[in-house]
């Protein structure tokens, strides 16, 4: 499916080419052009590639809870570390796998397709692109992992880990723009005047818990040299500013903050699932 | 003589409590190299829970385990690699095959190439799984599964070997070769095991000793004589008579006889309680008066009599009741293998 979809996005972008106006980065908007009703490759993975992470994960440890060969393992003489690292490295490497082989690929059949010639700089953009993809993949695999440990049942577990990711997707905006809207009310024109600043920003701050939202702000920028802020921008602090394409060096530096967010909260998914399958005791009934 | 009596497991004042609930409660026991031990005691026992504090799944509340002289909860790994475990239950990887699960398990001891592939062929003609070792795992019946699990058990060449519920769900052949497997691993690997259980009758064919294990307490353990006498000494006997006629009025004669505690009927069959051996003066009252004998046993030979009688003594609680009297109603008019049904409901 996600295959299919890359192809989808890839016959989209091609054909939107021809509208694309700055001709200086061609080869990586093969990866951000939206084609006529076909989104694009990027926003299609951040949508998308949750998915591969919560199919991997979400029966990683009560399947084999039901089907008794957990206690048959915990019975080796092995660390019981061992077992949920296994499946969360495993897991990782399977994601890894598929991401770059999706990225890559889809870079050669754009090459091939339309001609256009990367830079080293751009070939550097989507290997950063993939790793964020990667990151932000295996979160949904800890995730998966952790409900796993937790949920008695597959069926659970796999509910409640797409029901968190449909929220982050979907819902997460919306409820940050009704809490951002009901602390700083934007209503009229006066209350928009003085609060609209502090609304943007308590937004753009709730959305940021979201590691949908997260990601998305982090591939674009790295995918849009033209990006130069992920925060609001005062009038003043634009004065002067002169239009330009930032380095790669710069773009990273924009989103550090979110590779570290995505990490962290990848760690902290992980961690969760770690302890509770260390403190959890292993009875087949 | 002094190898065998060495003590290999090792249990004193084992405790685990889950809330309010002593799962396990000052557990002392000692089974011996290479005996075979029953752990008997109804659902919810405790006795899952011990064998888990044995290999270290679980941390005790109180009190230490021993296995060799290792600490359970202290060194895990080096118990799990002495010690084969059978959980009640065991399951495969179901799209590997036998011999890749065995395989896997072998790799997790540290096994590999020629040496353990010849292992897993030799105990897959072991159990008799030779033929549909490159199927599935997800095809095989519950009874394979079992067998499968011994030679995955024994993979590792464990000196003990531990099985929970073994003889659960199994049909009465595979039973009878999974009770000779049980004793063949004692008598000619001279492995110890240990058994636990809820049928009392497969048990009773194989085991040196038993110890019985109701809500948390070991209430009795040694061998199936030593048991026996124990409650003898308790001085109740109980005997099963099937006479003819068998009226009224006999009912109405027995019970002034002399020395007869007790008299209940269940069908045609009496059961006459008393506080001694009253078998020759019953023979010679029936001969009297013209009753014929159709049928005389004295019970409490068995160990189902034992665990009933332990049952009874132990106080139980309401619970316990209930299960004594669906015991009581449910299995004793079926058959034994019947019986074994109802346990397992």
């Amino acid at each position: 499916m996600i295959g299919g979809t890359g192809i989808a996005s890839l016959y989209g972008a091609i054909s939107g080419l021809g509208d694309v106006e700055d001709s200086n980065y061609l080869f990586l908007s093969l990866y951000t052009t939206s084609g006529n009703s076909i989104p694009s490759f990027m926003s299609f993975i951040a949508l998308l590639g949750p998915i591969i992470g919560l199919a991997l994960g979400f029966d990683a440890v009560n399947s084999e809870r039901a089907g008794g060969t957990l206690n048959r393992l915990v019975a080796q003489p092995i660390y019981r570390d061992s077992i949920i690292i296994g499946k969360f490295l495993a897991g990782t490497a399977v994601i890894a796998t598929i991401i770059y082989t999706m990225g890559i690929g889809l870079g050669a059949v754009g090459i091939l397709c339309t001609g256009v010639k990367p830079s080293g700089e751009e070939v550097w953009r989507i290997l950063v692109f993939l790793t964020f993809t990667v990151v932000y993949v295996a979160f949904w695999l800890a995730i998966s992992i952790w409900f796993s440990v937790v949920c008695r049942h597959a069926a659970t577990s796999a509910l409640a880990s797409i029901a968190l990711w449909v929220f982050f997707a979907i819902f997460m905006s919306l409820v940050a723009r009704i809490v951002a809207n009901a602390a700083y009310p934007i209503g009229d024109e006066y209350h928009a005047m003085i609060n609209s600043y502090n609304n943007y920003t308590l937004n753009l701050g709730l959305n940021r818990i979201s590691p949908y939202y997260l990601y998305s702000e982090a591939v674009s920028t790295i995918m849009n040299p033209t990006v130069r802020s992920v925060n609001v921008v005062t009038m003043d602090q634009l004065v002067g500013a002169v239009s330009g394409y930032l380095s790669l060096g710069q773009s990273l530096l924009l989103v550090w903050p979110n590779l570290t967010g995505l990490a962290a909260l990848m760690l902290i998914a992980f961690g969760g699932s770690y302890i509770g399958f260390m403190r959890q005791e292993i009875r087949s009934n | 003589m002094s190898e065998n009596s060495r003590n290999v497991i090792e249990l004193s004042q084992l405790t685990k409590q889950y809330g309010d609930k002593r799962a396990v409660d000052s557990l002392n026991l000692s089974i011996r190299k290479g005996e075979v031990f029953g752990l008997l005691g109804p659902n919810g026992a405790g006795k899952t829970t011990t064998i888990l504090m044995l290999l270290g799944l679980t941390e005790p509340t109180a009190g230490t385990a021993l296995i060799e002289g290792l600490d359970c909860a202290r060194h895990p790994l080096e118990v799990k690699g002495i010690v084969g475990y059978l959980p009640d239950n065991v399951g495969f990887y179901p799209d590997m095959t036998g011999r890749q699960n065995l395989r896997f398990t072998g790799q997790l001891n540290g096994l590999s190439g020629q040496e353990l592939e010849e292992r897993i062929d030799e105990l897959l003609a072991r159990v008799g799984m030779t033929e549909a070792a490159d199927r599935r795992a997800g095809t095989y019946s519950k009874g394979m599964r079992q067998r499968l699990g011994i030679a995955d058990v024994l993979i590792k060449d464990p000196e003990i070997i531990i099985m929970d519920e073994p003889t659960l769900g199994i049909d009465p052949e595979g039973m009878r070769e999974l009770l000779n497997l049980i004793r063949e691993l004692s008598v000619e690997d001279g492995r110890t095991i240990l058994i636990s259980s809820h049928q009392l009758h497969q048990i009773q064919q194989v085991c040196d000793r038993v110890g019985i294990f109701v809500e948390g307490k070991l209430i009795a353990s040694g061998t199936l004589a030593e048991l026996e006498e124990q409650i003898l000494q308790d001085g109740s006997y109980l005997l099963e008579v099937n006479v003819h006629p068998c009226d009224d009025k006999l009912l109405g004669m027995l019970s002034q006889q002399e020395g007869l505690e007790k008299i209940q009927k269940e069908g045609n069959t009496l059961l006459i309680s008393s506080k001694k051996d009253i078998r020759g003066q019953l023979t010679r009252f029936l001969g009297e008066h013209g009753y014929t004998i159709l049928h005389l046993h004295q019970r409490g030979g068995d160990l189902d009599e034992i665990y009933r009688r332990y049952f009874e003594k132990a106080g139980q609680s309401d619970e316990r009741n209930d299960f004594e009297e669906k015991r009581k109603h449910g299995w004793r008019r079926r058959g034994k293998q019947a019986r074994q049904g109802t346990d397992r409901a």
